[in-house]
């Protein structure tokens, strides 16, 4: 099996960012394993999935408090595309940050950047976050 | 009736003549109810032997686990209780009503205010001449099974020094339970063993004619000669005066007149040791035993009987179960309780010589009407029969020989309507499942050595929060005499779990319908090398925390790769990816491997450098090394370029793998030591190190019994003897301590490491997930005998393959953080930031303690952002940049 390569743009839903910043290149992600991100003052984590999508959320998991999300285990729960906090093994929708061993809590989700790919960079959007 | 008033002012005394299982369960029961102390009772327990009471029922497992400490009954801690004396070697001669005190052999005399007899039996010898001749023994005590044993081996030496081929030749007097249990005794030890059993067939109390023909043929296959019909006239000697024929009396079965023996075990039964109440003139029962009413409690209302010695109504009891009962019945009446003596369940299932014999209810079919379903296969050596009632739906009891797998399910059952054809609980398949469990009612008696009833199982489950059978086992005591309930208590469990939402399928995850142990063999069957194509063929989804590590750690298992090649990265933890622990800020802590704890004063100050260079927190762990803490991810490699340069190499801290083998100092600088335990110590550890496992594994050893290392607190122990090592299984300290059981004994270095070698392979391929040894030697069919079978005696043909497999892993090792900080490609993990790689992460702050950084609090943060007192991470050393 190969991955495929991504759309050449991608968003979560969410407001327009006001601006990207390109934080590595494509190539440069291995597949189901994140990175971290300094975006301005953010720490963001950054995932490449083995069918070749991009997600960035939070890299703070939200129960320690410590920033590590980025270092956690990619993997699936169903339909969802998963990472599972290697802190305290809570796992979270990397499509909507939600974490599903709690999914009506608000104080534990991550929140979700805008990530796009464009010429071979990623990016992630700037300005405006949601939720 | 109340309980007797004290005949003295102060705390009332407890005096219980006898230190057997029974008297054990009695203090125990008392203690668990708090009744001991603090205004209760002041017990003190008279024991004749020298040792504190032990199980009994385990007494011939002494000859294959062959350690008295493995019959220890309960929570050794309990004869520590404040209140609680337990005076071994002090037998009781006489009782003085009177005075309410007893004597003892050594002239002591003991007040008391209550008096329990739980003096047992005696094994009864029936008076043939020529009885107490050298070479006769019984079978009831460790020291009975001690001397026994050491006479066969005498004999033994002396034929092999005399170069007689002649095999050691015994006679057991009694086909009964205990008789049984004595031939497999003998025939453990290689004697070539005759059972003479004066009833017309084996066991002839719990078994019918059917039922002792299919047992007789099944022992007679294992290599023991039955001769039932056949009584004992007399023994005589032969010229060195030891025992050397046994005569039969005439008119014996099959014409036999006598035989030619070395040793003879008389087990044909017990007698109450009633003697103490015979002198004192207490009542005793038709049949002997203290004559005791429906509470336990004699003509005089301040002496009980229990356990044995005990003739309720008239009647005793040889089974534990019924002891037990009583013991339990007297606690509660000593603490003002009123509880009575119900009847007992006579149900028994023994595995005597390996065969299963169960009997249970009305086995013989005694009640009216009673109508018998048998199934007999005389070629596979089976015997069952059920009893019911005159309408074919309740359960009135059974037989079950050769195959006993239904009887756990059957015997709750018993005065109940069984549902569906009974005859499907005969057939071979029913034996497995049977109708479920689920449908057992409440009050259902599941333990009957315990009395543990469906009920309390499933509420140690629903209300006690236990999540396993372990802790059902340590909450309830189910299972934990005779263990022939162990398969339906394991059964409620896991439906009582189920019930709960908790997963107990064996299924990993939702990735994978198998266990660990079943993937393990798709790996090393197919051959697969990567998880996404192991997920592709035999799963589901891509994986995820739970399946991704275990699938990395048998790709580990199977081939020596390095763990972070390619895909195989993706799969670890954090911690296996970066060699390193992750710790509660996101930082890590690093430790080096310190072989057997031995270090050189270079290396310690090596290690104190780097700590020092790189601002980490020192602690030494319990595993006789050290650990730095603090380091953040991308100083990793800086700080290993270091390590490695001093000669260190990973510690595996990180890995479900080897962690250490902790040793004493041993012959070389100890006084007491008998073998070099440091030099052991550190070649298992140079041996094992990077062994991937399904838990971690820690090993240990001390240099002589004193056992300094604490190796019986391991997976792996091993002590020094005189002649070589004792090894120990099964060990863990943690959540749920357990110590290590005794595997083999005296053991010389290269067959000791070929043993930890096998010990190790099987337990890495057939172990679930997060199961550590003890609990796997637990779960394993067959438990500690199977294994030791496998790894000493190769019974399932497979010890070649596990020596291979470790010779692989011996060979392919190799130190993942040298083979990495070579690796430009795996040193790119490490960076903090994919756009920031040396940044450290901006949120960490530290304060400083006791003269160490430790982890700023959320309180102290807060405050320090206002004073600006908070120390934010730096290692004090530039990091060079490669
Ligand atoms: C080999 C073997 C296998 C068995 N298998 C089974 C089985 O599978 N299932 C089962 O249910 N039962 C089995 N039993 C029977 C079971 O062990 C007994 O029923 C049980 O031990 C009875 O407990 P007790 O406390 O009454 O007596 P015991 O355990 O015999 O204890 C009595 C103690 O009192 C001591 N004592 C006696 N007189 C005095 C005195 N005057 N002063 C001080 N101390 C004294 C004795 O030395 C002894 O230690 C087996 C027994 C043997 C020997
Ligand atoms: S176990 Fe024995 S050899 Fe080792 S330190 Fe203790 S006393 Fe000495
Ligand atoms: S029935 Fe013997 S331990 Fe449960």
């Amino acid at each position: 099996m190969t991955a495929t390569l991504p759309p050449e743009t991608q968003h979560s839903e969410t407001t327009a960012p006001t601006g990207w910043t390109a934080v590595c290149r494509y190539a440069d992600l291995q597949p189901e394993r994140g990175v971290a991100a300094l975006v301005g003052d953010q720490q963001v984590a950054v995932f490449r999935l083995f069918d070749g999508a991009l997600h960035a959320v939070g890299h703070r998991d939200p129960v320690s408090g410590a920033h590590v999300i980025a270092r956690g285990i990619v993997g699936t729960r169903g339909d969802a595309p998963t990472v599972a906090s290697p802190m305290y093994k809570q796992v979270f929708d990397l499509r909507t940050g939600v974490c599903l061993d709690a999914p009506d809590d608000p104080t534990v989700r991550l929140p979700v950047h805008p990530v796009q790919l464009r010429d071979g960079w990623v990016e992630i959007g700037t300005g405006a976050v949601a939720p | 009736m109340s309980t007797p008033a004290p005949s003295t002012p102060g705390p009332r005394h407890l005096v219980v003549v006898g230190g057997g299982m029974v008297a054990h369960r009695l203090v125990e029961a008392l203690v668990d109810r708090g009744g001991v102390a603090d205004g209760g009772w002041q017990v003190t327990v008279l024991a004749e032997e020298p040792r504190a009471p032990y199980d009994r029922v385990a007494l011939t497992s002494y000859f294959s686990g062959r350690d008295p400490q493995d019959l220890a009954l309960g929570d050794p801690a309990l004869w520590d209780t404040p209140g609680v004396q337990l005076r071994r070697g002090e037998q009781v001669t006489e009782v003085d009503r009177q005075a309410r005190l007893v004597r003892t052999a050594g002239g002591r005399e003991h007040r008391y205010d209550a008096l329990v007899l739980a003096t047992g039996s005696a094994p009864f010898v029936p008076p043939v001449e020529g009885k107490d001749l050298p070479g006769c023994f019984v079978y009831r005590t460790i020291d009975d099974v001690a001397a026994l044993r050491q006479y066969v081996t005498e004999v033994d030496t002396r034929r092999q020094e005399d170069g007689s081929h002649r095999p050691v030749t015994g006679a057991v007097v009694g086909g009964g339970l205990l008789g049984l249990e004595a031939a497999g005794a003998l025939t453990a030890l290689g004697v070539q063993t005759h059972v003479v059993e004066f009833a017309p067939r084996l066991m002839p109390l719990q078994v019918d004619e059917g039922g002792g023909e299919a047992l007789q043929r099944l022992v007679g296959a294992l290599g023991v000669q039955v001769h039932a019909g056949t009584a004992t006239a007399k023994l005589t000697a032969g010229r060195d005066g030891r025992v050397a024929r046994m005569h039969a009396a005439e008119g014996s079965a099959a014409g036999l007149t006598h035989l030619d023996v070395d040793v003879v075990v008389f087990a044909a039964g017990v007698r109450p040791r009633d003697e103490l109440a015979r002198a004192c003139e207490l009542p005793v029962g038709p049949r002997g035993g203290v004559a005791v009413d429906p509470t336990c409690r004699t003509e005089d209302p301040a002496v009980w009987a229990i356990g044995e010695v005990a003739a309720v109504e008239g009647r005793t009891y040889g089974l534990v179960a019924p002891g037990y009962t009583m013991a339990e019945i007297v606690a509660d009446q000593l603490l003002g309780g009123a509880a009575e003596f119900p009847g007992a369940d006579l149900s028994t299932k023994l595995k005597l010589l390996g065969v299963d014999v169960a009997s249970f209810g009305d086995a013989f079919g005694t009640s009216p009407g009673a109508l018998s379903v048998v199934y007999g296969d005389p070629v596979a050596g089976v015997y069952k029969k059920l009893v019911l009632s005159d309408d074919a739906r309740t359960l009135l009891g059974g037989i079950l020989v050769g195959d006993a797998g239904a009887y756990a399910g059957l015997r709750p059952l018993v005065g109940r309507e069984l549902g569906g054809d009974p005859a499907a609980w005969l057939l071979p398949e029913g034996a497995e499942g049977g109708p479920a469990s689920a449908e057992l009612p409440d009050d259902a008696a599941v333990c009957s050595c315990n009395n543990v009833t469906a009920g309390s199982i499933r509420d140690a489950v629903r209300c006690d929060g236990c999540t396993d059978l372990g802790a059902v086992k340590a909450c309830t005591k189910a299972g934990t005499s005779c263990g022939s309930c162990l398969p339906l208590v394991k059964k409620l469990v896991t439906t009582e779990l189920a019930a709960a939402g908790v997963t107990v399928s064996s299924a990993l995850c939702e990735h994978f319908d198998v266990s660990r142990a079943q993937l393990f063999d798709v790996v090393r069957v197919t051959g697969i090398t990567s998880f996404s194509e192991l997920v592709d063929r035999h799963g589901r989804g891509r994986g995820c925390d739970i399946c991704k590590p275990v699938v990395a750690s048998i790709l580990a298992s199977l081939d020596s790769g390095h763990v972070l090649d390619g895909e195989r990265a993706t799969l670890q933890d954090t911690n296996d990816h970066v060699m390193a622990n992750i710790q509660k800020d996101g930082t890590y802590s690093v430790v080096p491997r310190i072989p057997g704890g031995e270090v050189t004063p270079e290396g310690l100050i090596a290690i104190g450098e780097v700590a020092r260079d790189f601002g980490l927190y020192t602690k030494i762990t319990g595993g006789q090394r050290i650990d730095l803490f603090g380091a953040r991810m991308e100083l990793l490699p800086a700080i290993w370029e270091r390590l490695v340069a001093a000669g260190f190499e990973s510690g595996h801290a990180y890995g479900k793998s080897l962690r250490t083998v902790k040793s004493c100092v041993g012959s070389t600088w100890c006084r007491y030591g008998v073998q070099d335990s440091v030099a052991l110590a550190i070649a298992l550890e140079l041996r094992y190190r990077g062994l991937r496992s399904p838990h971690k594994i820690k090993l240990g050893v001390s240099g002589c019994a004193r056992e300094c290392a604490e190796a019986r607190g391991k997976d792996v122990g091993v002590i020094a003897t005189d002649n070589g090592w004792n090894l120990y299984v099964g060990g863990n300290g943690g959540f749920t301590p357990r110590h290590a059981k005794l595997l083999a004994e005296d053991l010389d270095t290269e067959t000791l490491v070929r043993t930890i070698d096998r010990f190790l392979v099987y337990y890495v391929r057939t172990a679930d997930r997060l199961q550590r040894t003890a609990p796997w030697l637990e779960e394993i069919e067959g438990g500690l005998e199977h294994v030791r079978a496998v790894v000493l005696d190769d019974s399932l043909g497979i010890a070649a393959d596990l020596d291979a497999a470790m010779a692989d892993h011996v060979e392919g090792y190799t130190d993942e953080w040298r083979a990495t900080l070579e690796d430009p490609e795996k040193l790119r993990r490490f960076a903090s930031f994919v756009n920031a790689p040396d940044s450290p992460d901006p949120s960490l702050s530290y304060v400083v303690e006791r003269g160490q950084p430790r982890p700023s609090t959320a309180a102290e943060r807060t405050a320090g952002e206002a004073t600006g007192a908070v120390l934010v991470a730096g290692p004090r050393l530039e990091v060079f940049s490669r």
